[in-house]
């Protein structure tokens, strides 16, 4: 309901706009945007917020070429099929200037394989598989977020240090489990020959049988364990892994553990020591991170959460894009949005010109209780431009 | 390492356990497939949730919040079953089914308006924490504790069933519910008494599970799958066939994990399979005694009268010229609802005349649509001719197992070929990219205009559709009825009943092939989506809204559900809830389907 009242209240906004505005006849500049509100609520909900934040900002600074934006929201359910539909609705109904969004990996190649087809601009926020800007990359899509490799890439340093010879994973199975632990594989025997890894483990995502795969892995007697399973996979396996004493004594090395829409649910079972990606919100005291937080305070009476800094830099990312372009013409903005810079809650990021793949990093830490609660300590920034693969490679695994 | 794997696996068998028991009792009386279960089980771990975080910590404490949780539950049942499904007792089986689903998401939207969207942990106590060294190995300690409450749950069962005054009325009301009726006994109380048992077990189930996980809004679809699994392998209605599935089920899964990690998807479907194909009626399960008068309700069915025909016509008409007036995406949203008029059709074929029920025909619709994919590269648009083929030919295979069964038994069976199927496109990501699906399924250049692309789907649905009454018409659709209505008389005039079924049931898959290889091409991707469950009950909602029982039923429910969801998607952000609430507003008010109603509005006073 609140969205429709604040979309209601922005639509009031925009009449009250100066009468010279309209005179003008400048219209918004429409950005359809498509996510799995229902499906993934945890994570798209404070996204949205997020993404709410930046235009509402944006509007308050005069807009950008000179227009407001407007964001035509819509909830693909989870489902591919339904993305791709309501892909086509915002485009030939709406008459979007452009669209964006998308959490899971599959619905982000679906919209962007439509973007493809119909030479449509499509910015992709959070999904974070490789082919979206390698294999499948094409002029027409964007991605904004550390994909599987680059998150990969930032942990593996860590994770050689802990001179583990024997390493199980854990992992969701479907295209970013499958991608992660394929990557971290590579990475790691590259970075540490002679490391073996002895067991697998590919609970179904939502699904997980928490007892009987930490019960498995600990048969395998590792030395260390790479996790890339979260939400209530991860507080399921975290729990039975505690009790049953499966992180005792052994490195783990966890994907997105970090964040807080996953992190807070673990509580005081959050496991010490774990080396994650994530948002250390509450330790943060740049001024970007700062300014941000505090504006997203003010708004919504709750810390943010990493899908919120997600939805905020993709409104940033799309805004500086048009800038550059200088026009919301299908073909200007796919040359104009490459080696555009924006202004993100964790500082200054880019879109690259070569894959299209943005900046946006992430921070890498260790897990830590403090006061009952999860926290990330020790941590640092990885810039995303650092964590990408030399541009040969990148131009190997995209075509033309 | 084996005793550890064994114990955690009856710890698991022991929510599970649970939860099919109150399944299988309301089941087994009010014969209600109650695809709300999941949800109840889901509430039991919500208010658990808010109950257990503010008692105190100790066992004790965590006993009496578990039994106030079970209170709570029953007491939603019994407001749920005296208010809802009270009403539709009369209506047809697996209309319930649909009444049910459609509680299932009301629900879903409250737990999330209520509770919020973050996964709820519960805090755990010292004592939830600790654990037993078993062998030089961690056993949790609650893990042994969850191991002795499934069979004193089951003892006290029992010992309700077999040594009270109630329990010996349910089981005679499981047993033959007309007689015991007859009897005088008050069959709304019964029923409202072994709602609320079941609803508070769900409740339990789900509570007791809290300490290992979480409250989240997934627990309701994946339980009640489980569970079904469990109720059908056990037998239905049976408790001590419930218990032993569960526990089989439990062990086979976590051993599975160890041996073959990649296959948790299908362990449980696999089991299922292999259980039904030997022992058609579960492990415990006897043969559905006949219910009275079941045939008699099926009425034949008659050639359209010449109003029906007219409206069919005009209908048809409109179609066909809508792409001269209708906008991009309304053209788009009538292509899919050419799709899924044929994709309802043809589960009908299967359902009405075939008497079928399938809960897996997502199966042959995602065989078509990945038929049709695979064949783009070579055959280009010809993957349309080959979807069909390859579907039939599954269905042939996997019907010559199906046909044998029977009821809700049978459609658990098409239930697990499905997921079979579904694992096997989600697993094999070489092949077919896995959970990213096949892209560029586009149509060919001569069809890529939408209006082309929309007039050569109507042709092939509507043709389909046209073609499938057209067999039922034929001498082949009176045999298949008789099989269905009465196999030992069907037989007795030289009917061979299983191959009937298997004719149909190939006839079916190959037109729901066809639906999945043209919506292949107008989505231009296949996922392994299109064999999901979600897929498959989308097919039973359209049949079931239009009504099992007229021809026209199946069409009607696929316009009316196709435009009903994608107007809710665009307009609400609480669609769930508000298609829900328009199922069981339409199920009140079209207790036989929107077309079975209207037949029998039109049928009132005249001649029969």
């Amino acid at each position: 309901m609140t969205l429709t009242r604040r979309s209601a209240l922005a639509a009031a906004g925009l009449l009250a706009a100066p009468a010279i505005v309209r005179a003008q006849g400048n219209t918004p500049i429409r950005i359809g945007e498509i996510n799995s509100y229902t499906a993934a609520p945890a994570f798209t909900l404070p996204y949205r917020n997020g993404w709410q934040l930046a235009v509402e900002q944006v509007n308050a600074a005069g807009g950008v070429l000179g227009r407001k934006i407007e964001v035509i929201s819509r909830d693909d359910a989870g489902r591919p099929p339904d993305a791709i539909r309501l892909a086509g609705e915002l485009l030939d109904d709406q008459k979007v200037d452009l669209f964006a969004g998308s959490f899971l990996s599959n619905i982000g190649l679906a919209l962007s394989d439509v973007a493809k087809q119909r030479k449509k601009l499509f910015v992709g926020g959070e999904p974070l598989t490789d082919a979206m800007v390698w294999e499948a990359g094409h002029r027409y899509c964007y991605r904004l977020r550390p994909s599987t490799y680059m998150q990969a890439a930032m942990l593996v340093d860590d994770a050689a240090k802990l001179n583990a010879k024997r390493w199980v994973t854990v992992s969701p199975n479907y295209e970013y489990g499958q991608s992660v632990v394929k990557w971290f594989k590579l990475m790691l025997a590259k970075k540490q020959p002679g490391v073996e890894f002895v067991a697998e483990q590919w609970p179904a995502l939502g699904k997980i049988d928490a007892g009987a795969t930490v019960a498995a892995l600990a048969a395998a007697k590792p030395d260390a364990i790479l996790n890339a399973t979260f939400g209530p996979d991860l507080t399921n396996f975290v729990r039975q892994g505690n009790t049953r004493g499966l992180f005792e004594g052994r490195g783990v090395v966890s994907v997105l553990t970090g964040e807080p829409e996953y992190l807070g649910p673990l509580a005081d079972e959050t496991p010490e020591g774990w080396i994650v990606t994530g948002y250390p919100v509450e330790s943060l005291t740049d001024p970007a991170n700062t300014a941000f937080i505090a504006a997203y305070k003010a708004r919504f009476n709750e810390l943010p959460k990493m899908g919120s800094v997600v939805g905020h830099a993709l409104i940033s990312s799309i805004v500086a894009g048009i800038a550059k372009a200088g026009s919301v013409d299908t073909e200007k903005m796919a040359d104009g949005f490459a080696g555009a810079s924006f202004d993100t809650p964790f500082g200054k990021a880019a879109w690259r010109a070569q894959d299209h793949q943005g900046t946006l990093g992430t921070y890498v830490g260790k897990t830590a209780l403090k006061d009952g609660k999860g926290v990330m300590v020790n941590w640092r920034y990885v810039d995303g431009a650092a964590a990408l693969p030399s541009d040969d490679e990148v131009k190997k695994m995209r075509p033309a | 390492m084996l005793l550890v794997q064994l114990l955690t696996g009856l710890s698991s068998a022991a929510s599970l356990f649970l939860v099919a028991a109150g399944l299988t009792v309301i089941f087994g009386v009010t014969r209600v497939v109650n695809f709300s279960h999941g949800s109840l089980t889901m509430l039991g771990a919500y208010i658990g949730w808010s109950v257990l975080t503010r008692l105190p910590r100790g066992p004790e404490w965590f006993v009496l919040g578990i039994v106030l949780t079970g209170l709570a539950t029953a007491a939603i049942g019994v407001v749920l079953e005296t208010l809802l499904l009270r009403r539709i007792y009369r209506a047809p089986e697996l209309l319930q089914l649909l009444f049910t689903f459609g509680i299932v998401l009301v629900v879903q939207d409250a737990a999330l308006w209520i509770w919020g969207a973050n996964d709820l942990p519960l805090p755990r106590a010292p004592w939830l924490r600790a654990f037993v060294v078993i062998a030089g190995e961690r056993v949790p300690q609650y893990d042994l504790i969850l191991i002795a409450v499934g069979p004193l749950v089951l003892g006290a069962l029992w010992l309700l069933f077999t040594r009270t005054r109630w329990g010996i009325l349910v089981r005679a009301a499981t047993q033959d519910r007309d007689m015991v009726a007859a009897l005088g006994v008050d069959q709304k109380r019964l029923f409202t008494s072994v709602f609320a048992l079941g609803a508070g077990l769900a409740g339990i189930g789900g509570a007791l599970a809290l300490p290992d996980a979480s409250a989240n809004l997934q627990i309701d679809l994946n339980i009640i799958t489980d569970a079904f699994v469990v109720v059908v392998v056990g037998g239905l209605g049976s408790l001590p066939g419930a218990f032993l599935a569960s526990v089989m089920i439990g062990v086979l899964q976590s051993f599975g994990i160890v041996l073959i990690p990649q296959g948790t998807l299908v362990i449980v479907f696999v089991i299922m399979a292999g259980v039904l194909v030997v022992r058609p009626n579960g492990l415990l399960g006897t043969a559905p005694s006949a219910v009275h008068g079941e045939a008699a309700s099926f009425a034949p069915i008659r050639p359209a009268v010449p109003l029906l025909r007219w409206i069919g016509g005009a209908g048809l008409a409109i179609a066909a010229l809508a792409p001269l007036v209708a906008g991009p995406f309304a053209l788009s949203v009538l292509t899919e609802m050419a799709i899924a008029v044929l994709f309802a059709a043809s589960l009908h074929f299967m359902m009405g005349p075939g008497g079928m029920a399938s809960f897996g025909h997502a199966a042959w619709f995602g065989i078509g649509a990945y038929a049709a994919a695979f064949a783009v590269k070579g055959a280009g648009m010809g993957g349309l001719v080959l979807a069909p083929i390859v579907a039939g030919l599954a269905a042939a295979l996997f019907g010559w197992f199906v046909v044998r069964l029977s009821g809700v038994y049978l459609a658990m069976l098409t239930l697990a070929f499905a997921q079979i199927v579904w694992a096997a496109m989600f697993q094999a990501v070489d092949l077919t990219g896995g959970d990213n699906g096949i892209l560029g399924v586009w149509p060919a250049p001569w069809a890529a205009d939408r209006r082309v692309f929309y007039w050569l789907t109507l042709a092939l649905c509507v043709g389909g559709a046209l073609l499938l009454r057209r067999i039922l018409y034929a001498p082949f659709g009176y045999a298949l009825r008789a099989a269905r209505d009465s196999a030992l008389r069907a037989e007795a005039i030289g009917l061979d009943a299983g191959r009937l079924r298997l004719a149909a049931f190939v006839i079916a898959g190959a037109a729901a092939g066809l639906a999945g290889g043209l919506s292949a091409f107008s989505k231009g991707s296949v996922f392994p989506g299109f064999v999901s469950i979600a897929r498959s009950v989308d097919g039973l909602l359209m049949v079931l809204l239009g009504g099992v029982q007229t021809i026209a039923g199946p069409i009607i429910g696929a316009i009316a559900y196709t435009g009903l969801f994608d107007l809710l998607l665009l307009v609400t952000d609480f669609w769930r809830a508000a298609l829900g609430m328009a199922i069981v507003v339409l199920v009140l008010a079209f207790p036989h389907g929107i077309a079975g109603t209207l037949h029998r509005a039109w049928l009132r006073g005249r001649p029969a």
